[in-house]
């Protein structure tokens, strides 16, 4: 079982008037950055980095960072800048990112080489996940949407052919062409870093993700639509000739826990109020209908069971109460022994090999953080490794995603039993 | 104004490696009207009044309407080239045009590479040339049916407004539509909705005569891109119709045909 923790880096300020439940409702892609407030930034920035820092002492596998543009819900807007940060300091987890926005990079050299050099810097723990990006990051750094799905496959082709190919080469494709292709950098993992891709809506994406062998991780998704979707990677994964298991599947979803039930509720409810993310559960943001659907951005025909509720779950006016969240598992919220039996359930249900809980995040406060990280550390993180050998939920560092063989210790691979 | 009486015939119509969707009606000198950037979905009344003076051709734009998409046609100028050898194949030359909007930038594109293929050009707010003042309004912040209502001045005052976007569209005219934006994105993202190019190009076309026609409370492109095509095609007249939106033609139906078949001849 690979174990990683995640928060969304949301900017809050709860003198601007504009964020959570109290505050004015924001529609995405309205907000002047006038309000931006540059001491509150530097802080918060520090503050997610130490947090991430003690995520890595505390044991996590994977230390996860995304990226979104233009909105106050994400800081991660150049994430490689973090994740560099994180190479340098911390020891031993991987520093997972879900990920670079493929389709925005004019110039994916770029990504070959910064991602070459934080897998250096890290020793090789970087996992340079990839995503397609919403209507947002399109608007935001303009790219035509109905190009989405092209350049995103040719970026990675191309990314990993400059990872595996000796230098010089040529490249001339439909969106990117270069003469002279030979960075002066190489990722410390060999072939290459391992992708993963997280998603929610596009069939598309998730159906390539299968086809090839790299690990697909829902994001905050209704449990039985995540179920189906898993469902369609295994049969795609079959049809094409590999066995997945638990080990190309990820869930990602709020998790909180502290030292009392009340203290728990005080801070899992801030996941949905206060000073922060506008476009979460609960509070006040509201989608933008012409962003959601940007022409071509992903099929309208091909899409994934998880899509609806993935709308829903991201805020807006039918954003739903937390009380209901709770109920449906959407948030996991409590002390390690009410949490337990919780995350065993999500687990049995969808038996993935990757999880990622979703902490600190809307509202909550360092010091809430923290003491989640504790607990984590002290008492769920080595109960969940117990439940996932119980329950045999190998992650990808035990079992190879493609070719489903167990991985030895000093990473040999010997066939699966 | 004439009674439009004429009915339309629709064909699919095998020309330049694909399939052009064709809407065609009347008899007369040829006319051809190039959809604007939501494509075309209704047989209108001045469509209806033009057919009675007019052989008039409407096709869809390849990627728009039952024409399918050719993977190559990146750019306008590729959509003009498409277009000039479909008009070799089909022996269009000397024909007169409308276009409307991103179809008014697709004609102004065909004029200025390759002039004698039209006899007089009519262009209707159209997009292609960067406003000198203003900016064209992005069609892609908006909801299909929001940016149409944004195109006509008064929803409530157009007669066959809801022709052009009924209040409830059927799945089949909202796929279309969805259609038409996903190809307009190819085309128009980025510059968006204009070539910096066309003004220099335009210098070409001025041996066409050339009629220019803008709402006056256009909200789509900005009056001044209507000046500058003005200034681009020598000899071009601008003419101005008071209390119309981006689309005249279904805005002040009447007050548009009248300064259109003036300008053309009326056949």
């Amino acid at each position: 079982m690979f174990i990683g923790h995640f928060t969304e880096r949301p900017y809050q300020d709860p003198k601007s008037g504009y964020f959570g439940a109290t505050g004015l409702p924001i529609k995405d892609l309205t907000l002047s950055n006038e309000i931006y407030d540059s001491e509150v930034g530097a802080d918060l920035y520090n503050r997610y980095l130490d947090e991430k820092i003690y995520a890595d002492e505390c044991g996590f596998d994977g230390l996860m960072l995304n990226e979104h543009h233009s909105t106050p819900f994400c800081m991660g807007g150049a994430t490689n800048v973090e994740a560099a940060i994180l190479a340098r300091i911390t020891k031993k987890a991987k520093i997972v990112l879900l990920g670079n926005i493929l389709p925005l990079w004019d110039d994916p050299l770029w990504l070959v080489e910064q991602l070459a050099m934080i897998d250096l810097i890290s020793h090789g723990r970087l996992i340079p996940g990839w995503v397609r990006g919403t209507g947002r990051e399109m608007v935001s750094h303009n790219i035509p949407p109905a190009y989405n799905w092209e350049r995103f496959q040719e970026a990675h082709e191309f990314i990993v052919k400059a990872w595996t190919t000796s230098g010089p080469f040529r490249w001339e494709g439909k969106h990117y062409h270069y003469r002279y292709v030979n960075p002066w950098v190489k990722p410390y993992q060999k072939p290459h870093p391992p992708i993963w891709l997280p998603g929610v809506v596009s069939r598309d994406s998730l159906m390539w993700a299968a086809e090839k062998r790299i690990p697909y991780i829902m994001l905050a998704t209704k449990l039985e639509p995540t179920r189906q979707a898993f469902q369609l990677y295994h049969e795609r994964a079959a049809e094409v000739g590999y066995k997945s298991g638990p080990q190309n599947i990820g869930y990602l979803w709020k998790v909180h826990v502290d030292e009392t039930e009340e203290l728990a509720e005080e801070a899992a409810r801030k996941y949905v109020q206060g000073p922060s993310n506008p476009f979460l559960a609960g509070n006040e943001g509201t989608t933008n209908l012409a962003l959601a659907s940007l022409p071509g951005m992903t099929s309208r025909r091909r899409v994934l069971p998880t899509r609806h509720a993935a709308t829903k779950y991201r805020g807006g006016v039918e954003s739903i109460p937390y009380e209901e969240q709770i109920e449906n598992y959407s948030i996991t919220a409590g002390t390690p022994k009410t949490v337990l039996p919780k995350i065993r359930y999500v687990l049995e249900t969808l038996r993935p090999g990757i999880i990622f809980f979703w902490d600190g995040d809307g509202a909550m406060t360092h010091e809430e953080q923290m003491r989640s990280l504790r607990l984590m550390k002290e008492e769920v993180i080595p109960a969940v490794r117990e439940m996932a050998t119980e329950l045999d939920l190998p992650g990808p560092d035990e079992v190879d995603p493609a070719t489903g063989e167990r991985i030895k210790a000093n990473g040999a691979l010997v066939a699966a039993s | 104004m004439p009674q439009a009486t004429a009915a339309y015939t629709e064909d699919l119509i095998s020309v330049a490696g694909t399939d052009l969707q064709v809407l065609k009606a009347g008899a007369g000198p040829a006319l051809i009207i190039f959809h604007d950037e939501m494509g075309q979905h209704a047989w209108l009344r001045y469509q209806k009044a033009l057919s009675e003076h007019f052989e008039v051709w409407a096709p869809s734009h390849p990627g728009y309407g039952k024409s399918p998409r050719l993977d190559w046609i990146m750019t306008m100028r590729d959509m003009a080239g498409w277009y000039l050898q479909a008009f070799d194949e089909l022996g269009i030359r000397d024909a007169n045009v409308v276009g409307f909007s991103l179809g008014g930038w697709l004609a102004a594109t065909i004029a200025a590479l390759c002039p004698h293929h039209f006899r007089k050009m009519v262009l209707v707010g159209a997009a292609g040339i960067k406003p000198p003042e203003g900016e064209i309004f992005d069609m892609f912040m908006e909801t299909a049916s929001e940016y149409i209502k944004l195109t006509v001045a008064d929803p409530l005052a157009v007669e066959e407004f809801s022709s052009v976007c009924p209040p409830t569209p059927s799945p089949e005219l909202a796929e279309a539509w969805e259609v038409a934006r996903e190809q307009s994105v190819r085309l128009s993202w980025r510059p968006y909705m204009h070539d910096p190019g066309l003004p220099h190009l335009l210098r070409r076309a001025s041996g066409i005569p050339t009629l220019i026609i803008w709402g006056q409370k256009d909200q789509i492109v900005p009056l001044s891109a209507g000046q500058a095509y003005r200034k681009a095609i020598s000899g071009s007249e601008l003419r101005i119709i008071d209390g119309s939106g981006h689309r005249p033609e279904v805005e002040a139906t009447e007050k548009f045909l009248s300064v259109v078949l003036d300008f053309l001849g009326g056949g």
